[in-house]
């Protein structure tokens, strides 16, 4: 009957603490973690919210190609109207 | 029913009630943590799928402006000479000269002249272009005297020995505009309200 007595008393005043410390380290860990991954979700959808001006890059590509050719045609026109300043050999 | 064998089952009964109540929270936070994560995939989805043409827009844009600047450069050498183009660029963008053009790498051997070096000549070559044109001929039937394909060459051809002697010695001419070095007028009410005088009293 002593033993069952002792065992009880381990149980209850060393076995029980310690269980629920281990699990509320658990949960307190997971419950750490809740606001983070909020954090990262909400800046993701702001980086997200932030690309959406690529697509104007296409309209910078069209423009670049179009000032290019302008700056190709005009180049063009002054090669044939200026003279080189090397006259050739 | 003993006692101790009551107490031994009370003590059992808490531990799996202590059990039960952490590991239901910590599912409940799990849960959380795991729609959270969704929401992080799918914004990253969306990062990745708008910057995904990225790449090769800027390759495409850059490619552009690569030959733009190839094809300034050399109509800019071929027009204007190395010489005078390192000395029009020293003159435009002071120090840009020591950076050489990107397609012609011995642009950095270059002494850029002064800016007044390069404009005189071009001044001359207006001047001749002027006097020389094919309209001005000697007679309505004879040929130009203009050099029509090579007028610059041979204004050109009034300096003979290249660069003036003591050029190197002259002082660098002055850089002018918004962000030069040497603002000419410092004058601190200059964008400030304008002063009011206080009304005379008749």
């Amino acid at each position: 009957m002593t033993g069952v007595w002792i065992g009880a008393a381990l149980l209850i005043l060393v076995v029980f603490p310690i269980v629920v410390v281990l699990l509320k380290g658990v949960l307190d860990a997971a419950a750490g973690i809740v606001p983070t991954v909020d954090a990262i979700a909400d800046t993701a959808a702001k980086g997200s919210a932030d690309l959406d001006a690529t697509a104007l890059l296409l309209t910078t590509q069209q423009q670049a190609r179009t000032t290019i050719e302008l700056v190709a045609a005009y180049g063009g026109s002054l090669d044939v109207i200026l003279d080189d300043a090397e006259r050739p050999s | 029913m003993s006692a101790a064998a009551a107490a031994m089952i009370l003590g059992v009964v808490l531990i799996v009630l202590a059990l039960v109540y952490f590991l239901v929270s910590t599912i409940f936070q799990l849960r959380k943590i795991v729609a959270g994560l969704d929401r992080v995939i799918e914004h990253v989805g969306g990062i990745v799928e708008k910057s995904a043409p990225v790449a090769g827009v800027v390759d495409d844009i850059n490619a552009n402006l690569d030959a733009g600047v190839s094809a300034l450069e050399g109509l800019l050498v071929k027009k204007a000479g190395m010489t005078d183009a390192m000395g029009l660029i020293e003159g435009l963008y002071p120090g840009a000269a020591a950076a050489g053009l990107r397609d012609f790498p011995e642009s950095t051997d270059v002494i850029a002249p002064r800016i007044g070096e390069v404009y005189t000549r071009g001044t001359l070559t207006l001047a001749r272009l002027g006097r020389e044109a094919p309209i001005a001929a000697a007679s309505p039937r004879g040929p130009a005297l203009r050099d029509a394909a090579y007028g610059s060459a041979a204004s050109r051809a009034l300096y003979p020995a290249g660069r003036e002697p003591g050029a190197a010695e002259l002082p660098r001419s002055p850089v002018i505009g918004a962000e030069s070095p040497e603002q000419y007028e410092q004058r601190e009410d200059i964008g400030q309200p304008r002063k009011r005088f206080p009304a005379k009293q008749s």
